[in-house]
């Protein structure tokens, strides 16, 4: 897909954007060794709410589910930042993203006990940057502006 | 766009290199905002909770490894049979029971899948001993099924059933006793077992009468037993949670501590059913009434003991002690400088002896406190335990709640500055969460005033009594002359202050401790 520089420099940007979004949901957490999932996936609804209820319900599964987020988060983070590898990130972003979005659902008949910071209806801000995630997958920008660019050019 | 060097090759030109590392110095934003959140994060937990080390309670420790222990018990009624069942035995009939009930009612499938998932302890019941003829059978009953099966299921070896204690304690297969017998029996047998080198584990109170007490601290001590007083409430973590705060000075100078029981059913108030199996020929009334003043024959006494100070030390020594030994945990209060009760039969006028109102004051002016507490049999309001702060209050119960005092010296900068709010909670706790943390968030403070961060659903909550069992089968494991949490000291200050209570209820005056020798006064 043959793309003008313009909509490149954006959508590098996008890029950045997500990324430092991710990276720093990332380290607030990396920092804080007493934080958990737990309570939001308790809190999980909708179709797949028992394999939520499983992750929190299992102290190891737990433990691994909330380091993997925490440093998922981070790297993914990290390598959409700096452009480097972040086709990669942008698929696992994806994934990590439809897990959330999955959690919790915006559709009908469905409520939570943590506040929401708007009004939804089955498309939610998750929903919103999961299809940003897909279009820096279709597009990347790490040669345009990114470390990528340097590793190239040797 | 890009340059060639002397090899003809690519190289990198200054232009690459802006648009290579263009996003680099996003990084260097986030981290000053990564520094600027640990800084705000710093400051409110320096605010709200001086310096306060956020540690979980300790968890389970392993279970030791060892021969089988061997258990005798000894009075298999209400108590008895739960302390069994904590043990991991239950009586058949029970559950077939639970397995029916299962199949319609969740809540009874999850209660027998937790029983099915207890850890078992290495234990074997050995032996049991119940003056009531029914009780000792169904005891034997519940011994055998070491595989936790129903009426089909394979069963394991069935205890011998004693008729006197004394048999019981002298068997050679008995390694450790469980008392779980009417007050006024806690040490005789506690004794018996003692002078046979068996462990004991007691059913609170220690003690029925203040003589005993010091006997019984003289025998555990001079055998060197392991020795266990059944206030499960030491593995509560909630309490254990409550000891760091205080150990940590987080809600200031203590000056004064409210505890209170509220009931109001004839259950609480020990009016229990009378087995239509039972009467003189299945009950031997002699054994029951031991080192009581002689009654004739009656029911009503036998099976609401706890209504009579001739079997019973009342609401002092039966409900009051698990208010008390859980202060004396968080703060070491040891026996008190004096008590004041007063109270009466105010609800109940069933011919009862021991009161079903009572109030207690006890001082402790060597700690600046006094700890007070309230009892009714006739109403359910609940109040739950109070620690009253200078600087802030607790609530306590399953969970802790930290609330800020408006008039705090030590937090009014915070307080000035809106840092923190007076009124709200500053620190939540409640079992099964997993880890403590300092409430910082909107959403954390949503859910702490809800309670329910919490659902606790995995199935994990684990009984405290197993625990108070498992902890004093460690010990005996061990065999190392440590002593499990509600030791003898701790059960004789128990004993101690719930005396004092009742002495000064019972004489109308005001009862002292003299420590230096060792008497009520």
């Amino acid at each position: 897909m043959k793309q003008s520089k313009k909509s490149d420099f954006s959508i590098a940007i996008l890029r950045v954007l997500i990324g430092w979004h991710f990276l720093y949901e990332g380290l607030v957490k990396v920092f804080q060794p007493a934080w958990t999932s737990k309570a939001y996936l308790l809190d999980s609804a909708g179709w797949f709410r028992n394999f939520y209820f499983w992750l929190a319900g299992h102290d190891k599964v737990l433990t691994f589910t909330d380091a993997l987020n925490a440093w998922g988060l981070t790297l993914i983070g990290f390598s959409l930042v700096i452009g480097l590898m972040s086709r990669w990130a942008a698929l696992g972003g994806m994934f990590i993203l439809s897990l959330y979005y999955l959690s919790h659902p915006p559709f009908p008949g469905l409520s939570y006990l943590f506040p929401s910071d708007g009004s939804y209806f089955i498309v939610n801000k998750t929903l919103i940057e999961l299809f940003c995630m897909f279009l820096l997958y279709r597009n990347p920008t790490d040669n345009q502006l990114g470390l990528q660019r340097l590793f190239n050019r040797k | 766009m890009s340059s060639y060097n002397k090899d003809g090759k690519k190289g990198i030109s200054r232009r690459d290199m802006i648009a290579g590392l263009a996003a680099v110095p996003v990084l260097g934003v986030i981290g000053y905002g990564l520094l600027k959140h640990e800084q705000e994060k710093g400051k409110q937990q320096a605010a709200g909770l001086k310096e306060l080390r956020l540690t979980a309670p300790a968890g389970v420790p392993p279970l030791v490894e060892g021969p089988v222990i061997r258990i005798g018990v000894v009075g298999c009624g209400g108590r008895g049979g739960y302390l069994m069942k904590a043990l991991g035995f239950v009586h058949p009939d029970r559950i077939d029971d639970w397995e029916n009930k299962a199949k319609t009612d969740p809540n009874m499938a999850d209660y027998l899948h937790e029983f099915r998932q207890q850890e078992a302890l290495n234990v074997q019941i050995t032996a049991v001993c119940d003056v009531f003829e029914k009780n000792a059978k169904r005891a034997v009953k519940t011994g055998a099924n070491a595989h936790r099966n129903g009426q089909q299921g394979t069963m394991g070896r069935e205890p011998k059933s004693y008729h006197t204690y004394a048999e019981l304690v002298a068997d050679p297969e008995v390694d450790a006793v469980i008392v779980a017998t009417p007050d006024h029996l806690h040490v005789p047998v506690a004794l018996a077992a003692a002078r046979f080198g068996k462990h004991v584990y007691c059913e609170k109170p220690l003690s029925w009468t203040v003589a005993e007490t010091f006997e019984v601290r003289k025998v555990v001590k001079d055998t060197g037993i392991v020795f266990q007083l059944g206030h499960q409430g030491r593995q509560t973590e909630s309490y254990q949670v409550a000891k760091m705060l205080i150990d940590q000075d987080v809600i200031g100078k203590v000056s004064l501590i409210e505890v209170c029981t509220n009931r109001n059913d004839p259950n609480g108030a020990w009016v229990y059913d009378i087995d239509p199996e039972a009467n003189e020929q299945t009950i031997d009334w002699k054994q029951f009434i031991g080192p009581a003043p002689w009654h004739d024959f009656s029911l009503e006494r036998f099976f609401r003991w706890r209504c009579w100070w001739d079997y019973s030390t009342g609401l002092s020594g039966d409900l009051f002690t698990h208010e008390y030994d859980a202060m004396n945990q968080i703060f070491g209060l040891g026996i008190p400088h004096s008590a004041m009760a007063s109270g009466g039969i105010y609800f109940y006028k069933d011919g009862r002896t021991v009161p079903d109102v009572l109030n207690m004051a006890f001082e402790y002016p060597g700690r600046d406190l006094t700890l007070l507490y309230s009892a009714t049999l006739s109403s359910e309001k609940n109040r739950g335990k109070a620690i009253m702060g200078h600087d802030a209050w607790i609530e306590l119960d399953e969970k802790l709640t930290v609330y800020l005092d408006p008039r705090s010296t030590r937090y009014k900068d915070q307080i000035d500055k809106g840092l923190l709010e007076p009124f709200k909670p500053i620190y939540a706790y409640t079992p099964g969460q997993g880890s403590v943390d300092a409430i910082t968030t909107p959403t954390e403070k949503y859910f702490a005033g809800r309670g329910l961060l919490y659902t606790y659903r995995d199935g994990k909550a684990v009984d405290t009594t197993h625990l108070h069992l498992r902890e004093w089968l460690n010990c005996i494991r061990l065999n190392n002359q440590s002593q499990p949490s509600c030791n003898i000291d701790q059960a004789f200050e128990e004993a101690i202050t719930a005396h004092m209570g009742t002495i000064s209820y019972q004489e109308g005056r005001r009862a002292f401790w003299d420590p230096a020798n060792e008497k009520i006064m």
